[in-house]
């Protein structure tokens, strides 16, 4: 039930895409987003490692930006 | 597994050759092609786990990229639990990945699969994810589907051998908000069914006939697990040219064990050639419904864990790093190359997970608590 509402919520999103929202911040007001610095994950090998070691160690997973793989903690 | 494997490997193919299918459009951003090699250590409570990792990406044909990992964990451990019942043993974890990346217009498409082998435990994972920016590329919306197939195995048990079945969806969304502001919310649901637990762990309950005042007996899990975890994040460019960044994540689960993490980090960079890095995350959790250090007698629930990762801890990290870039480089084909330096430094306090080795009446032993050391140390370059 909760999966279908955030598929319809998706939906609604992508639909609304195509009624042209005016973009508030122009094209060229995001030089800061295209530096290096601002990147969500700018070492992808290093961050994924980390996400490995929380998954190891805690009981909390999901929502860390990676899946797949085993343990090595049997 | 064989059964399990062939027809998803046949799907994949099926899926890449699909996502290949795809009409030639016009190119948005594909990362770009790097390759890095890691070497990474973890040592805390007993546990030294350490070895390389390699990852390759290439874009081919204006609208694909290809990725490859090659990742490998040399475990030594001596960890409280294996010195309370087992004894000290050394295994070693390789884990491949493949990924396919597909642009076309605005929409991104992926498919990979990885594998993960140890001498107990083999993992295989299929993912399909698609990210696609709307509202004048201000937003981008992203969703994510992986299926796993695991086999549980146990040392010196020939016959044993259990199945975990491993589902995750996944729904991101990043936001623009202003010149300086991005914010960005991700949202999972992972469900688990079949072997969950340890086969090597053991709880312990009272038992007054041993020497020791109680006895161990083997962990019981439910066979299904659903957790739900959501995190919202900020990243803040600074007027003098740096990121602040912070995250909360709240986390719950069928299970009975709920979490939060915060995150704070600071991005820096020094003269044309450095970027130093630092940040602090602070992670609490509760307990499993079905957890105790020590159980009231043998048998006392239908579910038993002392498995301290299921118990109510607090853990503390503090981070430091720092990333130079190389000059001019021999290889005309190298564009630019980094050198990179992490470290961690966390702490464990458990609430109520006691150090058994340290002795005590049961049940008034002294609460278990760890420091663990975390490097990464690794070459980046761009071609």
């Amino acid at each position: 039930m909760f999966l279908r509402r955030i598929v319809l919520l998706a939906a609604l999103a992508a639909a609304a895409g195509c009624s042209g929202i005016e973009p508030w911040v122009k094209p060229y007001e995001r030089q800061n987003f295209a530096d290096p610095i601002m990147a969500a994950d700018r070492n992808p090998i290093a961050t994924s490692y980390l996400n490995h070691v929380f998954e190891a160690r805690e009981g909390a997973r999901g929502a860390l930006a990676s899946h797949g793989g085993g343990c090595g903690c049997n | 597994m064989a059964r399990l494997v062939i027809p998803f490997a046949l799907a994949a193919i099926t899926a890449a050759a699909a996502l290949l299918a795809l009409p030639q459009a016009r190119a948005a951003v594909l990362p770009d092609d790097r390759a890095d090699v890691l070497y990474h250590r973890y040592e805390g409570g007993g546990v030294t786990v350490d070895g390389p990792s390699l990852l390759v990406r290439k874009k081919f044909a204006e609208s694909y990229s290809v990725s490859a990992n090659y990742y490998v964990d040399m475990v030594s451990s001596a960890s409280i639990d294996v010195l309370t019942t087992a004894s000290p043993y050394e295994e070693t974890r390789k884990q491949g990945s493949l990924a396919l990346d597909a642009l076309n217009g605005k929409t991104q498409y992926s498919v990979s699969f990885t594998n993960s082998d140890e001498n107990d435990y083999t993992a295989n994972t299929a993912s399909f994810d698609l990210s696609q920016e709307l509202f004048g590329d201000l937003t981008t919306l992203s969703l994510g589907f992986s299926r796993g197939w695991d086999e549980v195995r146990k040392r010196g048990d020939a016959e044993f051998e259990e199945p975990v079945d491993r589902r995750s969806y996944r729904l991101g969304l990043s936001q623009i908000v202003t010149p300086t502001l991005m914010l960005g919310f991700a949202f999972e649901t992972i469900t688990d069914e079949g072997f969950l637990n340890n086969p090597y762990r053991s709880v312990r309950y009272l038992d007054a006939e041993n020497p020791a005042g109680f006895a161990f007996q083997p962990e019981v899990y439910p066979s299904t697990r659903t957790s739900n975890a959501a995190a919202l994040n900020a990243r803040w460019f600074l007027p003098y040219r740096a990121v602040a960044h912070g995250e909360y994540r709240w986390y719950t689960d069928t299970w009975g064990i709920d979490g939060h993490t915060v995150r704070l980090g600071y991005t820096h960079p020094l003269g044309e050639r450095w970027v130093l890095e630092g940040g602090y995350r602070w992670y609490d959790q509760s307990s499993a419904d079905f957890y105790a250090d020590l159980f009231p007698r043998r048998d006392a629930q239908n579910f038993l864990a002392r498995d301290k990762e299921l118990s109510t801890f607090t853990s503390h990290m503090l981070s430091i790093g720092a990333t130079y870039e190389l000059g001019a480089s021999r290889w005309s084909f190298i564009k630019r190359s980094t050198v990179n330096l992490f470290y961690d430094r966390m702490r464990f306090d458990y609430d109520d997970f006691r150090n058994i080795l340290e002795g005590g009446a049961p049940g008034a032993e002294p609460l278990y608590g760890f420091d663990a050391n975390v490097y990464r140390v690794f070459v980046s370059a761009w071609f």
